[in-house]
């Protein structure tokens, strides 16, 4: 090989300095992050795993009816109505977003911008 | 000669494509000039016998064209009023107030007579004109040219005939600004957050760069209330809301009961705000 | 190719370092107004488009008009055309790339832009421009680099290119036909309201676009050793001159219409830009000087180039006269046209636009930007030439 001598010193450095995150971290993930549940609520709008995973996409498809198709119709949960809102429905029960929203977020690195314009619950 | 009959075939063959994919962009494009429930409208045109029939949509009106009627006599009457819709209407919907006029956002305000009807004649202005300021708003136009402007369908006419910002889709062009004939589409330049004075929860904020405007209270009406300035006259009547394609509405029957204008009606746009002088 | 880029003399790096040094400065300015939002410039409610805009609307002018070379030379086999063809095409190239960055600029949410793409929107225009700005931005790459290849091979270019350079010609009307249409079509800006918009755009595209490479031609004449040839630069010349006077032409007839019809909305504008308009006591003219100078640059121009004497003897004179008609056509369409249209607002008031020194900057930097890339896209043309001819 030519140049070896700068090619594989080279690769080196380049294999290094793209792995920082792991060895910065020494290859530990950090503990999974706990958010804070509500203590008087038992069931969310969807089973846990299925709002877990799919949150985003629920709180934009309640986004499309409300605002583009006008169908501002509540649903019904444990026997009570909710709207299809994240300032009045989920934050109703979930009254902190730092102990709730931000937990996951900040360890998952995501910045939605929901809070630019929806306002999150006094704290 | 073959060779000739060949190339020939090759140029049908290309126009011929081309001339089907240009109709089919052509149709596209008429079919869709107002996207949305386009054409909400019609009953209210007719009966105010201002607007051309060929103007008017084909079909008969299926859905809500919800409309308003200021009276600006009532406007006179109480000048505390215009100061109490405006407020009410801040209030309701975070809108920010900047201590620079260059960053205004403004949703319904008092204006003068004559930039409110400027095609309307003024050489000898009368004491009411003279002295006292109409509101202005979104005129939520049957025929948007905002709509028809926005590339990514951010702002858009909904089911009931309001013309209505989805702030999430909104990239902040300002081709809706320009487009506007009335001037009532406003541009977040900076960060609005600091500049609400009191923050409503019912009611999201807005983000820098985008546009935003009156919605009629679309998010009050949709859950059976009135729009906030109308609620803010309390039951003076001096703003009244209501379905204009339904007969038997109260603003149906003021407009039959009252002489009203529209701002700009040569303009084709088909405003739904109209004004008792 | 690139390689031809990164082997130059010292004027060539001291050139790149200077537009670079403006690139520097735009970026930081372009920084704070990102984080910032569009408040750091002087647009308001008011006037809501404001330099980014206007130069975005002259710049795609300049691009069409590459297609004054392209189309003498491709469809009527004007072979004087031959060695500068690539120059036209190549200064679409940068002109356009120039309009992307203007139109990202002037953007309120920039990361969304694709929304354009997400929800394909028909009835707008600016769907429209995004879909011909971006087809002539790869035809025009695509033709001018496999006809250089070709050049160099010194063979003759494959027959299938020339599919896309015959196409190219339509789009580079289209370009500038459409952007008029995001103005034209706008009720109640009675200004830009005149069907003569779009012949307009294209006369001044026609005149400032070939008068922009005639100076780049003279230039490089001088510090890169490339002749392009007195017959192909005579010819632009005049191509320049019937375009220009075409211009100027459809500017007296919006005057005619304006004020033979004596509307007071088809007047308002072009009262506002050449003379001024007053209002509730207080005169508004701070277009005012720029419309004259475009007027009085135009004649210069025009009257430079036309003379005999420069246009035969003296390539100095020949080079102010063009650079005349460039800058006077650029004080018209890329300061006056989209400024003035604000001009009375909808509610009839009016509010003047003064850019902010941050605006100014970010607007010097992307000129800056797309002069770097012509000069790097020239170097790379003109080393071609020069390999063949050795």
């Amino acid at each position: 090989m030519y140049d070896s001598g700068k090619i594989i010193p080279g690769l080196i450095i380049f294999v290094l300095f793209i792995t920082i995150p792991i060895w910065y971290n020494h290859g530990d993930a950090g503990d999974a992050p706990k958010p804070e549940l509500p203590k008087d609520a038992k069931n969310c709008v969807l089973p846990v795993e299925d709002i877990r995973a799919n949150h985003m996409q629920l709180l934009n498809t309640w986004r499309d009816e409300v605002l583009r198709d006008g169908e501002r119709g509540s649903f019904e949960l444990d026997g009570k109505q909710y709207q299809k809102s994240l300032m009045l429905t989920c934050m109703e029960c979930h009254t902190s977003k730092k102990k709730f929203c931000d937990t996951c977020h900040d360890y998952a690195s995501v910045k939605p911008y929901c809070w630019d314009c929806h306002i999150a619950p006094v704290e | 000669m073959d060779k000739k009959r060949r190339d020939f075939l090759k140029v049908a063959g290309i126009s011929t494509l081309a001339g089907l994919g240009g109709t089919a962009v052509v149709d596209r494009l008429v079919s869709g000039s107002s996207p949305a429930a386009a054409n909400a409208s019609g009953a209210a045109q007719e009966a105010h016998g201002v607007e051309p029939k060929a103007h008017a949509p084909a079909t008969a009106p299926t859905g809500k064209r919800y409309g308003m009627i200021v009276d600006t006599r009532k406007f006179q009457h109480d000048p505390s009023l215009g100061e109490k819709v405006e407020q009410a209407c801040i209030t309701a919907h975070n809108v920010p107030q900047f201590p620079e006029k260059k960053d205004d956002i403004k949703w319904i305000w008092m204006t003068d007579y004559e930039n409110c009807f400027t095609e309307k004649s003024l050489l000898y202005k009368d004491e009411a004109t003279e002295d006292h300021q109409v509101p202005v708003l979104c005129n939520h136009c049957d025929n948007p040219p905002c709509v028809r402007a926005c590339p990514t369908k951010a702002t858009f006419k909904n089911k009931d005939g309001l013309v209505i910002m989805d702030f999430h889709r909104c990239i902040g062009c300002r081709f809706c600004m320009a487009a506007c004939p009335y001037g009532m589409r406003s541009f977040n330049w900076r960060n609005p957050r600091p500049f609400i004075k009191e923050i409503n929860k019912h009611f999201p904020t807005r983000m820098r760069g985008v546009v935003e405007k009156c919605n009629f209270c679309a998010e009050r009406i949709g859950v059976g209330e009135m729009p906030a300035c109308v609620e803010a006259c309390g039951n003076t009547k001096a703003m009244v809301f209501g379905d204009l394609n339904d007969p038997h509405s109260e603003i149906r029957k003021l407009l039959k009961e009252n002489y009203t204008i529209q701002r700009k009606p040569s303009l084709g746009t088909h405003p739904s705000v109209f004004y008792i002088v | 190719m690139f390689e031809k880029a990164l082997k130059g003399n010292n004027y060539y790096w001291m050139w790149l370092a200077f537009l670079g040094f403006f690139i520097g400065v735009a970026v930081i300015c372009y920084l704070r107004q990102y984080f910032y939002g569009l408040g750091l410039t002087g647009m308001s409610r008011d006037v809501s488009w404001g330099l980014y805009i206007s130069q975005f609307t002259f710049l795609v002018g300049v691009a069409a008009g590459g297609v004054m070379l392209v189309l003498p030379y491709y469809i009527h086999n004007y072979k004087a055309f031959g060695r500068i063809t690539i120059l036209g095409e190549f200064l679409a190239i940068a002109a356009l790339l120039m309009c992307l960055m203007f139109i990202m600029a002037d953007l309120g949410q920039p990361l969304r832009g694709l929304n354009v793409m997400l929800h394909p929107t028909p009835n707008s225009m600016l769907f429209w421009d995004m879909c011909v700005l971006w087809g002539y931005l790869l035809l025009n790459c695509l033709c001018g680099w496999v006809i250089l290849t070709a050049e160099r091979k010194q063979v003759a270019p494959p027959k299938w290119i020339y599919f896309f350079v015959y196409i190219s010609i339509p789009f580079a009307i289209s370009i500038h036909t459409v952007t008029a249409m995001l103005y034209c079509g706008l009720p109640g800006r009675h200004f830009w309201l005149s069907a003569i918009i779009a012949p307009r755009f294209l006369a001044s595209a026609f005149a400032a676009g070939p008068a922009l490479i005639v100076v780049m031609a003279l230039i490089l004449k001088r510090v890169a050793n490339f002749d392009a040839g007195k017959e192909a630069l005579n010819k632009m010349v005049t191509i320049i001159i019937y375009a220009a006077l075409a211009n100027m032409f459809f500017v007296g007839l919006e005057f005619f219409v304006g004020f033979y019809s004596n509307i007071p909305g088809h007047m308002h504008t072009l009262t506002y830009l050449f003379f001024g308009l007053e209002h509730h006591g207080h005169m508004y003219n701070n277009l005012v000087p720029y419309m004259w100078g475009f007027i009085i640059l135009f004649f210069v121009g025009i009257g430079l180039i036309s003379h005999p004497y420069t246009r035969k003897q003296s390539d100095l004179w020949l080079g102010l006269g063009c650079a005349s008609i460039f800058i006077s056509f650029w004080l018209d369409k890329g300061i006056g046209f989209v400024l003035g249209g604000f001009v009375p607002t909808p509610l009839e008031e009016i509010v003047e636009y003064y850019p902010t020194a941050n605006e100014l900057f970010i607007t010097i930097g992307i000129w800056a930007t797309g002069f770097f890339i012509l000069t790097i896209l020239y170097k790379i043309a003109i080393g071609v030439e020069h390999e063949v001819e050795a």
